[in-house]
């Protein structure tokens, strides 16, 4: 085989892997979110559909299947039904670049665990999750309905505001790496300490911006149930309607990834180096666990995180969010990105 | 609530230049209007112009109703008008009627009546707090409170056999003695529930979110909420000494001592203090009246007014002419009219009955704090946004019931 049709061939491989994965855990977050939070809640979440409950996504994808798609009269159609899936479509697209776990040699081959790994991989996921905002504001736009208008402003109102600390804050993680790459960014943090250690402010910018970028509670405010009722998929029915929610969970994983990427260090396990002797067994056992679980037990821990914060906070206010954004959030990630680039220079 | 609420086909005033705003139906379906209310809101972007309230979705004509019944009968209804404070309702009616018949109750009924009131007061604050939390995203607490509720629920039950329409108090007395349970289980309550009052407090008092959501939001001035005709926790809020238990005992209240807790600023937020210190007082009471319960007859012994003993029925003719009489023709007070005012969960429930001498009420109305508190929205969501009018709506507690009737 020529390497074009190899690299062809390994790129659907590793689509399709991509897409199972992240279609399943959609599915396992949308039941986790409703035990976790119930158990906060002193309920039970669902349990009623096969074991624990554990088949309840399944019942509620089967239902949003089989329902109605209702187009209200006076929506614009053809973009209506395109914006749910620009949404889910661009929140699949962003997770090509995360890296999984290191690559492997199989054979004559060099696989690594990621789709594509381009140079600039921030830039494009950057880039990519920006666009995310369009299925929102199109679909918010297109509904005719005026709740999903202000939806749609909301959330424009929101991107505007923090994603240039946003974006700052994956700066100082760049400068200090060294590189837009990803897996280097990972395998620089196997020498210095994780950048959650070294970048703290960094990473505080990263969360909060991440937690907007997903429009997750307390920043859900373009879908404010208690203000405009379900906002931008006020109109949404049916499957479309479980587009967008695949969507915002998706982008969750996408986020959760990235964050661990760029701060928790990715695949790498965790290492102090200064276990005494009579815990070497636990060094060993650490060292010992595969790449990917490391990978998979850090985004559970940011999925949980977001979990408890929907249980947690009240919803933060539009107009306190854009203050937050211009007034807090971003003249820290500059001063950060400053300190850090002295920093770095200094070196 | 004028008449240009009722055709809300015309364009608000002032919307008639060539400007931006929007106007934006809000209710009577909508997550956070508490029911049924709905608002006319005129936007500039997200800030609103204007504010109109549409009342009238829940309009039961209780009142018209209560009119073809018999006295005892209306109390079933006026479980069902403030459905969340009932019991207060209850008292409002009973006390009214009391003064028409010119009688009075036995000491332990008064101190039953008024511990009764106050678990109904906690129990209608859990449900504002819960509500109030939940339209500002805080859904936790929605729960927690529901925890709680069940539990005063559950000695409503255990006393009177329903849950939420006891019509527990009647006519000359109650319905029945508190069973030997009763005690043991208000006690458990009072020991547990200091710290979940403690534990709502610490998700949402000193939470940063939530003071930037209620702080300086829905201001309402002193002047304001006396001009609007606000009572109940709303007026406090504004710092105005005004609880009737106080300045104006009934029901063996000048037996009791506790605050009344005021607010300062009159914002959403002071409301909320000020609701979280009321349970907290009411809870005092609780306790004083289960301490110092006096021993006594639970009903008067007047055979015009309360039916005989059960055990009598079968002995005595006497008796049992009674209760048939009673419970064919009811009872008749002299010809006139009262009004009686108590302190109910949102403000000053003012019952005003008319007799003619016959066995139904000729009219009997009830003065619903939530309608007048709900009156003084538009001024206190002047500039507001829209995420405040949740915020303002959930601070002021009205139960559309109460408002409709």
């Amino acid at each position: 085989m020529s390497p074009v049709v190899e690299a062809f061939v390994e790129g659907v491989i590793k689509a399709a892997i991509a897409l199972g994965f992240l279609l399943n855990s959609f599915a396992i977050m949308t039941i986790m979110e409703r035990k976790v939070v119930g158990r906060m809640q002193q309920r039970y979440g669902p349990n009623r559909v096969g074991p624990f409950g554990l088949l309840q996504p399944l019942a509620d994808g089967v239902k949003l299947l089989m329902k109605e798609q209702i187009i209200p009269a006076r929506v614009n159609v053809p973009i209506y039904i395109v914006a749910p899936t620009i949404s889910v479509m661009v929140s699949l697209m962003a997770f090509a670049v995360i890296p999984v776990a290191p690559a492997f040699t199989a054979g004559p081959y060099r696989v690594g665990w990621w789709i594509s790994n381009p140079n600039i991989g921030i830039l494009y996921l950057f880039a990519v999750a920006s666009l995310g905002v369009y299925g929102i504001v199109l679909g918010s736009w297109s509904s005719g309905n005026k709740y999903s208008l202000l939806g749609g402003l909301r959330s424009t109102a929101q991107i505007i505001s923090y994603e240039l600390a946003f974006g700052l804050s994956i700066v100082s993680a760049i400068l200090l790496a060294g590189s837009l790459n990803l897996p280097e960014v990972v395998k620089v943090q196997s020498h210095l300490p994780w950048f959650i250690l070294i970048q703290p402010l960094g990473f505080a910018i990263f969360a909060i911006g991440g937690i907007a970028e997903t429009n997750r509670a307390p920043f859900d405010l373009p879908e404010a149930e208690q203000e405009l009722i379900a906002g931008y998929h006020t109109e949404y029915s049916g499957f479309r309607f479980a587009l967008y929610f695949m969507a915002e969970y998706i982008n969750m994983v996408t986020i959760s990834a990235l964050a661990t990427t760029l701060f928790l260090g990715g695949w790498l396990p965790i290492n102090f180096g200064w276990f005494p002797g009579w815990l070497q067994w636990l060094d060993n056992f650490l060292l010992w666990v595969p790449g990917v679980l490391w990978f998979l037990a850090k985004v559970s821990f940011f999925l949980f995180a977001y979990m408890w914060l929907r249980a947690t906070l009240p919803r933060i206010r539009y107009d306190r969010l854009m203050w937050f954004g211009w007034k807090v959030l971003l003249p820290l990630a500059v001063l950060n990105v400053l300190i850090t680039a002295l920093y770095v220079s200094l070196q | 609530m004028t008449s240009e609420v009722q055709t809300p086909e015309t364009e608000p005033a002032g919307v008639h230049e060539p400007s931006e705003y929007m106007t934006l139906n809000m209710g009577p379906q909508h997550p956070s209007t508490h029911g049924v209310l709905r608002l006319l809101l005129t936007l500039d972007g997200e800030t609103i112009v204007d504010v109109k309230p549409d009342i009238g979705y829940l309009h039961t004509g209780i009142e018209k109703n209560g009119e073809k019944l018999k006295y005892q009968q209306v109390i079933t209804l006026t479980d069902r008008m403030g459905y969340l404070d009932n019991m207060m309702d209850e008292l409002g009616f009973v006390l009214a009627v009391e003064k028409l018949l010119g009688i009075e109750v036995p000491e332990r009924v008064k101190w039953i009546r008024a511990l009764f009131c106050e678990l109904e007061r906690i129990s209608s604050h859990l449900v504002w707090l819960g509500t109030h939390a939940l339209d500002l995203g805080a859904m936790s607490v929605f729960l927690y409170c529901f925890r709680e509720r069940e539990k005063i629920l559950d000695i409503k039950e255990m006393t009177s056999g329903v849950r939420m329409m006891t019509s527990y108090f009647r006519i000359g007395g109650l319905m029945a003695d508190l069973p030997p349970e009763f005690e043991p289980r208000v006690r458990e309550f009072l020991a547990d529930f200091p710290h979940r009052v403690d534990e709502y407090e610490e998700l949402l008092t000193q939470n940063e979110l939530w003071m930037e959501r209620t702080e300086n939001v829905g201001l309402l001035s002193r002047e304001d909420a006396i001009a609007w005709g606000c009572t109940g926790p709303v007026l406090r809020a504004s710092g105005v000494f005004a609880d009737l238990r106080k300045t104006n005992p009934y029901s063996g209240y000048e037996n009791f001592d506790f605050e009344v807790p005021l607010g300062t600023h009159g914002d959403v937020y002071d409301r909320y203090l000020c609701r979280i210190r009321e349970m907290r007082e009411s809870l005092k009471i609780v306790g004083q009246a289960l301490d110092g319960m006096p021993d006594g007859p639970w009903r008067i012994d007047d055979r015009k007014i309360v039916p005989p003993p059960k055990d009598e029925l079968g002995t005595s003719m006497e008796s049992l002419i009674h209760h048939f009489k009673l419970f064919t023709e009811g009872l008749r007070p002299p010809p006139g009219e009262v009004y009686q005012v108590v302190e109910g969960a949102r403000g000053q429930q003012g019952w005003y009955v008319v007799s003619d001498g016959s066995a139904k009420p000729y009219r009997f109305h009830m003065r619903a704090p939530s309608f007048y508190n709900l009156e003084a929205l538009p001024a206190m969501s002047k500039d507001a946004l829209v995420a405040d009018m949740v915020a303002i709506i959930g601070s002021t507690d009205i139960v559309l019931g109460e408002i409709d009737r």
